[in-house]
């Protein structure tokens, strides 16, 4: 359909993986699920700065994309480990049941 | 002794006896009490005597250290020393020494004697700081000083309710004219740049254009009116009677109440300079002398003519100012002082013999029991009537004379308040010590005489209140008038000095005094000298024995929309308006935490929608709004 790949393709890609992404975060139950949709929203970002990057033939979008999948691994790990403490203590990954923390 | 020295001392040594007194009275008998206050005062005056034989005859200004200094405004802790001051100064600690003695015997049974006396010395030490002070300022610090004073002492009996009102009402009527007494303070600073007495006096006051002059004095004229109850705020005088005799004789007859009357002699300069103000004065005191006379007629309680009969004398002195005769007023003042001061200390001593009784109608026929306080008070009686050569009859004699150069409707109206003075005195007089005993048996049995603490002073003054027409004796009878010689530095007598035909007029009046006091003697003697006197009057008499209801308009015209507005201020704008915005501020406090709280729910999902939602805002914000 198309002989060119032009910049709009990818953008309008990583608005639509971004909001898919979003609306995993807000309506899903399962804690994993809502990791997997940050997850997700992570790498439409990544996507879009790789996009710019090769239109302005700038290197910075690319070493960006390297931070940003540092800390995604990074955030991955630890909020993994927070969720496996949950479970242990209340045999539940729901996030409707973990509100205690309330006035 | 240096003159520094000498004034240090005259000043600090009451204060020294209020400290004294006031800090450890308690701890020692009411003897000591009573000599510490005295001596304090004895002091003082023997210190005055030698410094009026020794001062300079050009007066001096002993200056102590720089008390304030803003900007070109300079205020020394200074006193001047010339001969007006000399003068009050002798008056005040000589007269004030004899009440300090009488006190001893008067408030003898009081259990708080030391702190009488120790208001007294308080008193005494605000007067000297009033009279001896070179400039407006320290004269104002003793004016504040005897209000003060007046309001501790006229509410010495505190826990009587009245009696502490009366004291109020004293302090708040001296504070209204005060604020006139500042506001004139204000304005001669604005146009002479000092208020120090030589640096104003000095100044080309005729460069002062004569409004400003005249609103000068006329705002100085509105504190002297408080401090010495004219009319229209005289009324706290007669009230001031609740407090102790020695108190009304000190402060309201001798002392604080002629603080006006040397105000306006110490301030003549300026009051020359703007006639308005003076015939405003001569019409006032006119007005009071007449006023008080008029009420003083029916009064039953003794204390209070006498209260009548201070602001009706003092009518007279503000008369004599305001026709200019400056010495005449300043003279008065002394006789005055003289004989009201005897008259007050004499009723205190029949007060005294009464067990403390002060309504006349139930006394008279004393004059056999209580002869040295009769003697006396006969004495002071005939000295404010004007018997020929008693100081009284040359002082009003004197003021009359100047007031006929002036204006002769003035001069009939003020001889007409002559012939009122002479008859409510006798009426006092009489109804007190002639007739027939009208009190109760217990009180006729307890009669005595009062100790010699009491009536040594009463003879004193007695021999003063005689004598004392010497200072200004008429040309005429032979007399030589040191006080216009012993003045003249220091005030310039409007009207000439020499009275045309003053020896005719002299003669005159002196003929009109005696046929007159004959006559008032046989017709009050007829009315008063009786055994039954019932002291309710009806119709006009009626009025005037209520005092033209005059507190009562005050009670209507100013008290109460005051008190209206303090009430509406307390209740409303007090606990509705500002403890309102107070509580108002907690409880937002309150309220906005009891609503903001139910956004912890503890759900994590809503947490993540309030953010996506803060992102979407911020995001719009920053690309809609901002570019």
């Amino acid at each position: 359909m198309f002989k060119d790949i032009f910049i709009d393709h990818y953008i309008y890609l990583s608005l639509v993986l971004f909001c898919i992404g979003i609306v995993g975060v807000l309506t899903r139950k399962n804690a994993i699920i809502i990791f997997m949709s940050v997850e997700l929203m992570l790498n439409s970002v990544n996507l879009l700065l790789v996009a710019f990057s090769s239109m302005f033939a700038d290197a910075s979008g690319q070493v960006f994309v390297f931070f940003t999948m540092t800390v995604a691994a990074a955030e991955v790990a630890v909020g993994l480990a927070i969720i496996v403490m949950i479970y242990r203590n209340t045999r539940s990954i729901d996030i409707g049941d973990a509100n205690k923390l309330k006035w | 002794m240096n003159i520094e020295i000498t004034v240090l001392l005259i000043i600090l040594l009451p204060l020294i006896g209020f400290l004294i007194n006031g800090l450890m009275g308690h701890t020692y008998s009411k003897t000591i009490a009573g000599i510490v206050g005295s001596g304090a005062i004895l002091g003082s005056f023997l210190l005055s005597v030698s410094l009026f034989f020794t001062a300079p005859e050009e007066g001096t200004v002993v200056t102590f250290f720089k008390f304030l200094e803003v900007g070109a405004f300079k205020v020394d802790m200074a006193f001047l020393i010339d001969h007006l001051s000399l003068m009050m100064l002798l008056i005040v600690t000589g007269i004030g020494f004899l009440i300090h003695v009488y006190s001893t015997g008067y408030m003898h049974d009081d259990e708080g004697f030391h702190k009488f006396f120790a208001y007294l010395n308080l008193f005494i030490f605000s007067m000297l700081l009033l009279i001896l002070g070179s400039s407006y300022v320290l004269l104002f610090f003793g004016w504040e000083g005897v209000g003060l004073c007046s309001y501790l002492l006229i509410g010495f009996w505190f826990k009587n309710i009245d009696y502490s009102n009366a004291a109020r009402k004293a302090f708040i009527m001296n504070r209204i004219g005060d604020l006139g007494f500042l506001m004139g303070m204000f304005l001669l600073l604005q146009q002479t740049g000092s208020l120090d007495y030589h640096t104003v006096f000095q100044f080309n006051l005729n460069s002062i254009p004569t409004s400003t002059m005249t609103a000068i004095t006329a705002c100085l004229f509105i504190g002297a009116m408080g401090k010495s109850a004219q009319i229209p705020l005289y009324t706290w005088l007669p009230d001031a009677m609740a407090g102790p005799t020695p108190v009304s004789a000190l402060i309201h007859a001798a002392t604080m109440v002629t603080a006006g009357i040397y105000m306006v002699v110490r301030s003549n300069a300026l009051f020359v300079l703007a006639p308005a103000t003076l015939e405003m004065i001569a019409i006032i005191g006119l007005c009071t002398a007449l006023f008080a006379g008029t009420i003083a007629l029916f009064q039953n309680d003794i204390k209070k003519v006498l209260a009548y009969s201070t602001v009706s004398q003092l009518g007279y002195m503000f008369l004599a100012l305001g026709v200019g005769a400056f010495t005449s007023g300043m003279f008065h003042l002394m006789t005055h002082a003289f004989f009201k001061a005897l008259l007050f200390l004499s009723a205190g001593s029949v007060i005294h013999a009464m067990g403390g009784e002060q309504d006349i109608t139930k006394m008279g026929g004393l004059s056999k029991k209580i002869k040295i306080t009769f003697a006396c008070f006969t004495i002071g009686v005939l000295a404010i009537a004007g018997f020929p050569f008693t100081s009284g009859f040359v002082s009003k004699d004197e003021i009359l004379l100047a007031v006929y150069d002036h204006n002769k409707l003035y001069f009939y109206l003020a001889a007409a308040g002559a012939v009122m003075t002479v008859y409510y005195m006798f009426r006092v007089w009489i109804l007190t010590f002639f007739g027939t005993f009208r009190g109760t048996d217990e009180q006729a049995h307890h009669m005595h005489e009062s100790p010699m603490n009491m009536t040594i002073p009463l003879m004193v003054l007695a021999v003063l209140s005689v004598i004392g027409g010497i200072f200004q004796f008429p040309h005429v009878f032979g007399g030589k008038e040191f006080l216009n010689d012993y003045l003249k530095p220091i005030v310039t007598n409007l009207g000439n000095g020499e009275v045309e035909g003053a020896a005719m007029k002299e003669i005159i009046i002196l003929v009109v005094t005696v046929v007159g006091l004959a006559v008032i003697w046989f017709v009050t003697k007829k009315n008063y000298a009786v055994a039954n006197f019932n002291g309710n009057y009806t119709g006009l008499k009626k009025v005037l024995a209520n005092k033209y209801y005059v507190d009562e308009l005050y009670e209507a015209v100013f008290v109460k929309p005051i008190t209206g507005i303090a009430k509406f201020t307390d209740r409303i704008v007090e606990n509705k308006v500002v403890d309102g915005m107070v509580f108002m501020t907690g409880k937002l406090v309150t309220w906005s935490g009891t609503t903001l709280r139910y956004l912890q729910n503890g759900q994590t999902g809503f947490y993540l929608l309030v953010m996506v939602i803060s992102m979407v805002v911020i995001f719009i914000y920053n690309i809609y709004f901002k570019l």
